[in-house]
């Protein structure tokens, strides 16, 4: 088999596992979509466009209620903002693509396709390493415009009361599974998560993921400066 | 040479900090998820969200299985939520 497509079938192996939360997630945004008076033309645009799960919802929340443009834009950009940090942590593998490829890489640089991918190109430095971003983007992609299609038709079906929107805590908190073992990981996880939900009614333009996540970095530079300082 | 080996140095210490992202950023999402009801506002009575997410947090250390967490969770949800 063709090593290019041995690598996309590994980047759609590896990131299946968490395609399933995504499932309800994605129903979730073509019901709530509807619901607030968006057209199934426009719902499914915003998948396609933004193709971003967290970020979709908040730009939903906000529209239903009332939020200027200006802030709406502003606070999806703030809640897409850990991107840059994902683009940040991937380009280091990705120096040697043509810029037009890269580009395309980063519309697939999604949350799951970048835990997954992350971690194939820290073991794997062969030069086809980049057709597991492609296959794992590719994979989120697929399962991300159907689930939001079948939200658009099936949603008078959906019971509200199943509480589906809660898979979404629970596929961040899957990924997060090897980091509960490391000291240094926990105290940054609870520092992230006190100031995201002390900080969700007082950060403006709902940019609390970024102010978090940028306290929470530079907990994990202080931590990690003081054990090497003891060891 | 000492300016290369600077240079390496300062690239591992980047490294280091930015293998931390996913700790840092994805409990922002987490946290206000489960412990903020929708309208923004702190819910720590009468909530299942907790719970459950408590166990899908001790299921996913001891199994280190990113399924297992998640069905343990929405599992322990449902269960709170319809059974109990």
């Amino acid at each position: 088999m063709n090593n290019k497509f041995r690598v996309f079938l590994k980047g759609i192996f590896d990131v299946s596992p968490l395609m399933i939360p995504v499932v309800p997630f994605g129903l979730i945004f073509g019901v709530l979509s509807i619901d607030i008076g968006f057209s199934p033309i426009e719902t499914m645009g915003m998948s396609l466009i933004v193709f971003g799960g967290a970020s979709q919802i908040v730009l939903l929340q906000l529209f239903s209620g009332g939020a200027s443009s200006l802030v709406i834009i502003s606070s999806v950009g703030a809640v897409n903002s850990r991107h840059l940090l994902y683009g940040a942590v991937v380009s280091e593998h990705l120096s040697d693509l043509k810029l037009v490829w890269k580009i395309v890489v980063s519309y697939f640089l999604v949350d799951q396709a970048f835990a997954r991918s992350n971690e194939y190109f820290k073991k794997n430095k062969d030069k086809d390493k980049y057709f597991h971003l492609f296959g794992g983007g590719i994979t989120c992609w697929v399962i991300w415009q159907t689930t939001t299609f079948l939200g658009i038709v099936l949603g008078a079906f959906i019971p509200e009361k199943l509480g589906l929107s809660f898979a979404v805590p629970l596929t961040f908190l899957a990924l997060l599974v090897n980091d509960f073992r490391k000291l240094i990981n926990v105290i940054v996880i609870i520092i992230s998560g006190l100031v995201a939900t002390f900080g969700f009614n007082y950060v403006p333009y709902k940019a609390y993921v970024i102010v978090a996540g940028v306290t929470a970095l530079l907990t994990a530079a202080i931590l990690t400066k003081l054990k090497k300082k003891n060891e | 040479m000492i300016a290369l080996l600077k240079k390496e140095m300062f690239n591992d210490r980047i490294r280091e900090i930015l293998s931390f992202v996913p700790s840092a950023i994805f409990p922002a999402i987490i946290f206000p998820a489960i412990f903020l009801d929708n309208s923004g506002d702190f819910q720590l009575e009468n909530n299942p969200k907790i719970m459950a997410a408590i166990i899908a947090m001790l299921i996913g250390i001891i199994s280190q299985n990113i399924i297992a967490t998640i069905i343990s969770g929405l599992a322990s949800y449902w269960f709170l939520i319809f059974m109990v």
